[in-house]
């Protein structure tokens, strides 16, 4: 891209879908899909179960090559690239990740380093000083040297999460980085997202499945239905209740969040209790 | 603190600080960085010393004992010429071929559990070993006077094979564990099968040369037997050691291993090649024999504490394993030499029982 080019409205962006089509064998799931995630922003893609929204983010990282269209990494396709160098640019935590038995939580962290090592350099001054910035990050530095087995789910979430930052990459992909925690280690894990965001300026991309978290924490939303994106902005400019009901198929409605001034979505109650339904509308109202 | 810092100050501001390393030390010279874990340092070489020990033990006693002080004589070429006969010729083969037999079956194991994510994914389980066996008994009944050369190539034609079928079988969108032992255990059963029914055709001198084998067997090896799988583990072991680094990678999971810059079919198909390598030369040498490679990579781990794959103990354990079993083989009914399969699986049953019911209550399994 030159640089006499007009800026785009959008900020330049590193990693970019253009025209993918993914599938599993024979099953199409996502279909001529171009997107742009911009740079050093925080980028949240929603949408229903099954929509293919982690089989897109799969392909961002390189782990499902597209039948047709291209992942571009800093304009090169991505699965031309060597997978230790995309390893040094982009970090994926995966929905879900085996552990040895018995691990200590530092030789796991230790092992996010390694796109950075070599035979004969396997442990460097760098590699350390970066294990300890991740578990200072992620407050689990007094966790270093526990064995995984014996922490809690949060603890767990943000020892991996050490994982990928001592991977030191300038993107981050995290698939569901919430599921399984309670809401506050979910407020946890995007607060240290968000503050990742700010002080490093790594760009984040990020599948979540709560409404209002994606509005609050995103700077850019990507709502997906049935391997298509709908919608794709500021969560201020998308995220209407006509969008909602369009993407999941409910009906709500969006209202100002006090604390962070984002949308809020407040579904309406679905089934029996429309009386009760009437109430929150007043409340609403309000 | 072993490790050199680049500055004093940088140095300074580390001591100070809570290490981050686990269970690793830092070596550091100039550009150069290894990390290494200084427990599985120390038990590597308590384990290396007592295969030397139970290694010199095994060549001094027997029909004609040799006593111990000789045996070392003799090992630096210092010995009479009878001394040199028994201890070079008859009974320092088989002691090597049991050592590097068991150091390979070891890591053989270690290797496919590591890959299975599964203490049941071991090759003697999984089928592999069986392979060989039919391989080599192939070549045993049907070349007239087969060479060990050829019943070696035999046996890693046959793991190959075996390997591929029990992968392409299990193969459903990547390896999983359970499919994968599943399928082994049967394809395994299947070609012990067809051994029985070979045997069961060959002529008497055949049968009689390849059930004997089949036990698993250290009896009247030479240095014909010591060379094949001596060569092997010279270039197979340096590559398991190599890899050792991508398996625990992928011991994280597919996604996150390749998200850290790892090539999955790749590294998966060297780390097959090298492990079937190991466990078909091994099997050519002695035979089947039986548990070493489900028992070493357990005990290995739980001595050095590691929680993935660790090498260099593996083989070791592998080694004391099978030199102490065909020890017990050889002396224990004396003038009787039972087969060194016998006593690996007398002692690795009760160990595989301890593990199942331990793991099964912990839930890992």
């Amino acid at each position: 891209m030159s640089v006499l080019n007009a800026p785009d409205l959008r900020s330049s962006s590193r990693l970019r879908a253009d025209g993918v089509r993914l599938a599993y064998d024979s099953h199409v799931v996502v279909d001529e899909l171009s997107l742009s995630i911009p740079d050093g922003k925080v980028t949240a893609i929603v949408g229903a179960n099954a929509c293919g929204k982690s089989t897109l983010l799969r392909a961002l990282a390189r782990l499902l090559r597209p039948t047709a269209g291209r992942v571009l990494l800093d304009g090169e396709e991505i699965h031309r690239l060597k997978t230790k160098e995309v390893a040094r640019r982009l970090g994926l935590l995966p929905q879900s990740s085996t552990c040895p038995p018995g691990i200590l939580v530092a030789d796991l962290v230790a092992r996010g380093r390694s796109p950075h090592q070599r035979l004969l350099q396997q442990w460097s001054l760098a590699d350390e000083d970066m294990v300890r910035d991740a578990l200072i990050a992620t407050e689990t530095l007094d966790l270093a040297d526990r064995p995984i087995d014996e922490l809690s789910g949060g603890q767990r979430q943000r020892v991996w999460i050490a994982m990928v930052l001592a991977q030191a990459t300038p993107l981050l992909l995290l698939d569901e980085p919430t599921t399984f925690l309670d809401i506050a280690h979910q407020i946890d894990v995007l607060d240290l997202v968000a503050d990742l965001n700010q002080r490093r300026q790594t760009t984040v991309v990020m599948v979540l499945h709560d409404l209002n978290q994606a509005c609050r924490y995103a700077d850019h939303i990507v709502a997906m239905r049935a391997g298509r994106i709908v919608a794709d902005g500021r969560p201020s400019d998308v995220i209407t209740a006509e969008l909602v009901e369009e993407v999941f198929g409910l009906e709500c409605i969006v209202i100002t969040d006090p604390l962070a001034g984002t949308p809020l979505v407040v579904p309406r109650v679905r089934r029996q209790c429309a009386a009760h339904s009437a109430q929150l509308l007043e409340y609403a109202a309000i | 603190m072993i490790g050199l810092a680049h500055s004093p100050t940088d140095e300074a501001r580390r001591e100070t600080q809570p290490s981050v390393n686990g269970r690793a030390r830092a070596l550091r010279w100039r550009g150069v960085s290894v990390r290494l874990d200084s427990r599985a340092v120390i038990v590597s070489l308590v384990l290396a010393s007592m295969l030397v020990v139970v290694g010199c033990w095994s060549i001094s006693v027997g029909d004609f004992p040799v006593p111990m002080s000789d045996v070392v004589r003799t090992l630096l070429g210092r010995g009479t010429s009878s001394s040199e006969f028994i201890v070079g010729t008859l009974r320092l083969p088989r002691v090597l071929t049991g050592a590097m037999v068991g150091a390979a079956f070891g890591v053989s194991g270690a290797i496919f559990q590591s890959l299975a994510k599964n203490p049941l994914g071991s090759p003697d389980v999984i089928g592999f070993t069986f392979g060989s066996a039919l391989g080599a008994v192939l070549v045993i009944v049907l070349v007239d006077a087969a060479s060990s050369v050829a019943v070696s190539a035999g046996a890693v034609v046959g793991g190959l094979l075996t390997a591929l079928v029990v992968f392409v079988c299990a193969w459903r969108r990547g390896v999983q564990a359970h499919r994968l032992v599943l399928v082994g255990i049967g394809v395994g059963y299947a070609l012990a099968a067809l051994t029985n029914y070979l045997l069961t055709q060959a002529n008497i001198s055949d049968a009689q040369r390849a059930s004997v084998w089949l036990t698993g067997s250290l009896n009247g090896r030479s240095w014909d037997h010591v060379r094949p799988v001596g060569a092997g583990l010279l270039v197979l072991l340096p590559m398991a050691i190599w890899m050792a680094r991508s398996l625990r990678l992928l011991e994280l999971g597919d996604d996150t291993a390749a998200a850290l810059g790892l090539r999955l079919g790749r590294t998966r198909l060297w780390v097959v090649v090298i492990g079937v390598g190991l466990a078909a030369l091994a099997t050519a040498s002695a035979g089947p024999v039986a548990f070493v490679a489900l028992m070493a990579p357990p005990i290995a781990r739980r001595l050095v504490h590691a929680p993935g794959v660790t090498i260099v103990p593996t083989a070791l354990v592998g080694a004391l394993l099978t030199v102490s079993a065909d020890l017990m083989a050889r002396r224990l009914l004396a003038p009787l030499e039972l087969p060194v399969g016998i006593f690996t699986a007398v002692l690795g049953a009760p160990y595989l029982l301890w593990l199942l019911t331990r793991e099964t209550r912990t839930g890992e399994l």
